[in-house]
């Protein structure tokens, strides 16, 4: 239906296309330009509603002109100071922009069901024929960590920091959450964007239908290394997709325990990094919230407060009635105290640190992955054990 | 007389009020109204904290679930205190219409020590859960609960406060309009938290034991 | 200093690392506002002007200067968050691949988290409660708000809060979470430091102000109007000022709610907003828009009251409709509650709730839209006098359906999906909100002035700032439109791709027209007052209005009307004047008003002390700050002597001035 919709209205794309094209030449315009079926859609939507409601703009701002010049004093328009009510005039005013709404809202409510990130997709191309077999999507874990991206590919068993290499005309399914912050998983050419969200699984298809080298970011404000929180975008073919997986998977480091309780600190420009091995639970622990060793997972805890008193009824320490071994604090169960409860000692300073006072010596130089740092600006690019420069960068 | 015709004389009647009312400042039912849209101003600001208590009910984060915490006979007591003390404070009401100062004022004090006797029940009841453990900190269900029960104590506690002004303002000055149109505005606040303290007992403890 | 627990506990945790005496930017602001300040308190005191000020304006409950403090406050905060504006406008025009521009991360963060908040807290609300503070007694022929000391109480609390944030320039810092205080950037965790404690502490304060402001004027509306004037006679302003103020007294509560949770969050570390424990971020972002979104309606609706009288008075005409626009505004005022959710359909709450709430956001345009055509047909047949006021609206109904249609556009989730949290978004929100709002401000300002001053504003400098704000807004804004729709994310401090550059360029250029247009308005001001004589108006009635403020005098005499008046017909004071209305020449009789008070600045001034200790941790001065606050609020209610009446002599000794300044009546 909305396919449909789409060609009919294909018209009311010229239209709309002109004023929005006339703006948008001549650039790096993503949103305009997209290499993958979701985005494509999208732009439609915007091209259709701006048609649509220019329909009735158009005129309406000729109106206001003419009728401020035409009714201006002295000027010779007619004037009727008792002209203040007409039933067919306000019926027309209710009833026009009433029409273009229904038509909008069928719109919505359509595209709205038919792009929804959850759904996987039914085509992989518009144009393209063959959309009778689509193969199951290849799977990417998405992890926004402060400040930079974790890309987990499952069945490939590998993981990549701050690159996201797609084979094109395939459709992929992004599973993603956040360590910490919520941050928007976006990369315009491909798709719309969607939260991440720390506890939390979203989940986007998308797929690309030509190759591509773009970048994705955070579309939301996440903290002072937010800025820099980008990542390469890169549509290969299925060969050279191979041949990247290999590459990655010939880069020696894995993604351990170690190696993971060293990223997720704080850090930002963080270059990109390709890991040879990944456990296969690792996203998952990270959605539960205990890659840690000894906290408990998300849904250990639940299914203890599911039994709702199953524990013992005068344990309240945090952690208590988990799995041995997974019976500390939850994540942040050891967070800071609340600020009444700090001895005057603990109450530290309210510094300004709009500016630092010695950029050399910086907490983000002189102790790297501190807590602090969130507080403070010039964090120092990362430099990891493992950081490697990108295959084909 | 002469003077009120001189005025109309003066004084087109078709577009002015010329006779001696008191239009333009505060009057008691300007007051009522005043405070009756605080009231529901602050009825939201309960609502969201219903709401929060509401998303927040089972995320015990593996502490205590309400079932092991709550004393219900003692909470059932304080309802009771509460209910009770929206009575007495019928009767200073209904003391205040007749005139009677003396009355009023011992009612008030009635209500105001039930209101007492409640807030230090709940504090009892706090201060047992803080000590076993069950602190606000705790989980996201114990923050909603100390919360949403905590700002209704706090409430009735203010209520206690305006009492007692109450009681000195009428001793001082007996029951002119100014002091009745309060304790108007006192018993639809009183009422009022009585009314919350339903949503509370039925929300959050009765609610919390089916669980 | 010595991080010893005796000055940890009288000093909190100020210490010397508080004062940005190594930032040069902070250190020059300091220096000016000092200046300024000292120059101010130097003049002052010159002049002998202390008693004046504290007898005429601090402690005063006199609805029309309460009014005018307001939009004082308002403009001067307009100053500051302008300042802020152009600070992220050459940053983003400078900072491209290798050239980090000037601005530090967390400098940059705070400067966008404080330009939203004062923006819209302490320059869009005070201007709007500034002008429904004076207009609307006037306009239903009241003496009065309902509740006079509160109306003081209200505004003081809004100048605490103002002052609080403007403390944090130099004290500590501000917030870097955004201009909601969004978690979990917002969590103790994440920013231990003071500046989100100052923004919650601040928006508190006048949060506060806000709510208590909203009661009065509901209950002005509702219960003072003059006699006749039924709901479907009040002119159009105060019906949407009730329908903003309503929404007002709805949505406050939410806001107050939510910051409250995130308080006890940081303060004793309950689990409201963590992401463990039990805690949930998300409620905090529903909470905030279930605020936020009407909030916009709170702020639109009064101002679209300003342009249909602004229309219906230039044009000469009836307004076109006018129980269809008050119907427009009523259903604008219930769906504005059900549409939050769309400012976060990227969150994933499934495509039937998104669908919901994006047609709903798309239902409001319908009686917005039949607002537009009700203006639009006002000026038909109409005999339109191009005063300021008037281009005012014109600007502003060409440049507010441009900003209606981007608002539909980012109703439809899927479209969303590409547009959310880009500028494009920022584009638009400005559109309606520079477009819509800040027009109808300035619409109001030039309309209302010669009423609230006795004389006229400049009209050359007047052209300036109109020209300035016109021109710069669509060279502003137009730019970020068009990198919105390339892609480029909101609140970013460093771009990769230069060729982005020149739009942002172009976007820092139109600022400094806007920049143009601001000090055009200053000027505007300071010349008329320069030229009062001149542009002395001595009739009350420049504008040949038609509601009852431009009946009175102009400035209106303390008790406004002499005699209450009386309503028959919409446009009262019209009507007075077709039916040969005259001056009533005697008889009058001694007038009950309020009496002025200085408690609302005492309490204001504690809630301040108070806001402050608890932002540094100073427990003690908080402590102090609570008990004294009680104290003189109870203190309060023991003063019963509030009201006093004005004799008749005086006011016949007023009424007789304006009889003879005026023309011999016809």
């Amino acid at each position: 239906m909305l396919q449909h919709m789409f060609r009919s209205a294909s018209r009311l794309k010229v239209l709309a296309a002109v004023p929005l094209l006339l703006l948008a030449t001549a650039c790096d315009r993503v949103v305009f330009d997209p290499a993958g079926d979701v985005a494509r859609q999208q732009r439609d939507i915007i091209y259709i509603s701006t048609g649509l409601m220019l329909l009735i703009i158009v005129p309406v701002m000729v109106l206001i002109v003419v009728f401020a010049w035409r009714y201006r004093r002295g000027k010779g328009g007619t004037y009727d100071p008792n002209f203040d009510h007409s039933t067919a005039l306000e019926l027309v005013i209710w009833s026009v922009p009433l029409l273009i709404i229904i038509v909008l809202g069928a719109l919505t409510w359509s595209s709205t069901h038919l792009l929804d990130p959850f759904r996987p997709l039914n085509q992989v191309a518009t144009d393209q024929e063959a959309k009778a077999q689509v193969e199951a999507p290849l799977r990417v874990q998405v992890v926004s960590m402060d400040w930079k991206w974790l890309f987990i590919y499952p069945e490939q068993g590998i993981a990549t920091v701050n690159e996201l290499v797609l084979p094109v005309g395939r459709q992929v399914r992004f599973d993603i959450t956040s360590t910490n912050m919520m941050n928007t998983f976006y990369a315009p050419t491909m798709a719309g964007m969607i939260y991440a969200m720390p506890g939390m699984q979203s989940t986007l298809h998308a797929v690309l239908d030509r190759p591509v080298e773009s970048q994705g970011y955070s579309g939301n404000y996440s903290g002072h290394g937010f800025s820099h929180m980008r990542f390469k975008l890169r549509g290969v073919d299925d060969a050279q997709f191979g041949q990247w997986v290999a590459a990655a998977r010939g880069s020696g480091k894995a993604l351990d325990l170690a190696t993971y309780m060293e990223l997720v600190k704080p850090s930002e420009r963080v270059p990109v990094m390709h890991f040879a091995a990944v456990g296969p639970d690792l996203f998952r622990r990270i959605l539960e919230r205990c890659v840690e060793p000894g906290k408990p997972c998300m849904s250990e805890i639940m299914a203890h407060d599911r039994q709702a008193g199953g524990g013992h009824p005068h344990e309240m320490r945090p952690g208590a009635g988990m799995p041995q071994g997974r019976d500390s604090a939850p994540l942040h169960g050891d967070k800071p105290e609340g600020a009444i409860f700090k001895s005057p000692e603990e109450r530290g300073s309210g510094p300004n640190v709009t500016k630092p006072a010695n950029p050399s010596r910086a907490p983000g130089v002189t102790r790297p992955g501190d807590q602090k740092n969130r507080d403070m600006s010039a964090v120092m690019p990362m430099a990891h054990p493992s950081a490697q420069p990108a295959a084909n960068a | 007389m002469a003077q009120l015709e001189q005025a109309q004389a003066a004084v087109d009647p078709t577009f002015h009020l010329v006779e001696a009312d008191d239009h333009d400042h505060e009057t008691g039912g300007a007051t009522l109204l005043g405070f009756w849209i605080y009231l529901m101003s602050d009825a939201l600001i309960f609502a969201a904290l219903f709401a929060t208590f509401g998303v927040l009910s089972t995320s015990y984060a593996g502490g205590p679930s309400p079932r092991e915490i709550f004393e219900l006979p003692l909470v059932a007591l304080n309802t009771a205190i509460l209910l009770v003390s929206s009575i007495t404070y019928g009767f200073a009401m209904l003391a205040m219409e007749r005139g009677a100062v003396r009355t009023t004022q011992a009612w008030l004090a009635v209500t105001g020590l039930l209101g007492a006797s409640f807030v230090g029940i709940e504090l009892f009841e706090f201060g047992a859960l803080i000590a076993e453990g069950a602190t606000p900190q705790r989980s996201g269900f114990l923050s909603g609960f100390f919360t949403l029960v905590g700002t209704h104590g706090l409430h009735v506690t203010v209520g206690i406060i305006w009492i007692v002004v109450m009681l000195v303002q009428i001793g001082q000055r007996g029951l002119i309009p100014a002091n009745k149109r309060r304790l108007l505005c006192l018993s639809m606040f009183w009422h009022f938290l009585d009314v919350v303290w339903i949503g509370v007992f039925s929300f959050v403890y009765l609610l919390g034991m089916l669980r | 200093m010595p991080e010893s627990s005796i000055f940890k506990t009288i000093f909190g945790r100020l210490t010397w690392e508080s004062f940005p005496v190594h930032e040069p930017i902070l250190l020059v602001t300091f220096l000016v506002v000092a200046l300024l300040g000292i120059g101010i308190v130097a003049a002052v005191t010159k002049y002998r002007l202390w008693g004046w000020l504290w007898r005429e304006w601090f402690t005063t409950v006199d609805h029309k200067k309460i009014g005018i403090m307001y939009i004082i406050l308002g403009i001067i905060m307009l100053l500051r968050g302008f300042a802020d504006a152009l600070m992220m406008r050459a940053q983003q025009a400078v900072a491209f691949g290798a050239s980090e521009g000037y601005l530090p991360p967390h400098h940059f963060d705070q400067v966008f988290t404080a330009h939203g908040t004062i923006m819209i807290f302490f320059v869009a609300i005070p201007l709007v409660s500034g002008i429904i503070n004076f207009v609307m007694p006037l306009q239903i022929g009241a003496r009065d708000v309902a509740f006079p000391f509160l109306n003081s109480l209200s505004l003081w609390l809004t100048v605490a809060g103002a002052l609080l944030v403007m403390v944090s320039l130099f004290v500590g810092e501000f917030s870097t979470a955004g201009w909601l205080n969004y978690v979990p950037v917002a969590n103790l965790q994440n920013s231990p430091g003071t500046g989100p404690d100052y923004y919650l502490w601040a928006l508190q304060i006048a949060g506060l102000g806000t709510t208590l402001s909203a009661i009065n004027m509901v209950t002005t509306i509702i219960k003072m109007r003059a006699p006749g004037m039924t709901m479907m006679k009040m002119p159009v302003f105060t019906w949407t000022a009730l329908c903003s103020q309503v929404l007002a007294v709805a949505i406050f509560p939410a806001l107050t709610g939510a910051f409250a949770l995130l308080m006890l969050d940081r303060y004793i570390g309950t689990n409201f907003f963590t992401n463990d424990l039990g805690g949930n971020p998300m409620m905090y972002w529903n909470l905030v828009w279930i605020w936020g979104h009407p909030e916009v309606y709170v702020l639109v609706l009064p101002v679209f009251g300003i342009y249909s009288e602004i229309t219906s008075t230039f044009t000469g005409k009836r307004l076109f409709g006018y129980s269809s626009m008050v119907y427009a505004t009523v259903v604008i005022t219930i769906l504005s509650y059900l549409v939050w959710l769309h400012h976060f359909f990227t969150m994933g709450s499934g495509a039937s709730v998104n669908s919901f709430f994006g047609i709903a956001t798309m239902v409001i345009s319908i009686p917005t839209g039949a607002k537009i055509f009700n203006w639009l047909f006002t000026m038909y047949r109409g005999s339109i006098r191009f005063e300021l006021p008037m281009m005012w609206v014109v600007a502003f109904m060409l440049t507010f359906v441009v900003g209606g249609m981007t608002g539909v556009m980012l109703a439809i989730p899927p479209a969303d999906f590409v547009l959310h949290n880009s500028l494009f978004l920022v584009a638009h929100f400005h559109n309606v909100i520079i477009g819509g709002v800040v027009f109808g401000l300035f619409a109001g300002m030039q309309y209302w002035f010669p009423k609230a001053f006795g004389f006229r504003l400049d009209d050359f400098w007047g052209k300036i700032a109109f020209w300035g704000w016109v021109i710069g807004y669509w060279v502003a804004w137009t730019p970020i439109y068009i990198v919105g729709l390339m892609g480029t994310t909101r609140r970013v401090n460093h771009f990769d791709d230069p060729t982005l550059q020149p739009w942002f360029v172009v976007a820092a250029i139109g600022a400094v027209i806007i920049g143009i247009g601001i000090l055009g308005f200053v000027m505007q001001i300071a010349v008329s007052i320069k030229n009062r004589d001149k542009l002395r108006d001595v009739t009350g009635d420049p504008w040949d209005g038609r509601t009852l403020e431009w009946s009175t005098s102009s400035p209106p005499p303390a008790y406004n009307f002499a005699f209450t008046p009386r309503v028959h017909d919409l446009d009262a004071w019209y009507d007075m004047k077709q039916r040969g209305y005259r001056r009533p020449q005697g008889g009058y009789r001694p007038i009950h008003m309020p009496r002025n008070t200085g408690t609302g600045v005492i309490l204001s001034g504690l809630a301040l002390v108070l806001g402050f200790a608890m932002v540094w941790y100073i427990w003690w001065l908080a402590a102090l700050a609570f008990v004294a606050l009680i104290a003189t609020a109870i203190g309060h209610t023991f003063n019963y002597n509030r009201d006093y009446f004005i004799p008749a002599g005086d006011v016949e000794r007023q009424e007789g001035e304006r009889d003879r300044l005026l023309p011999a009546e016809a």
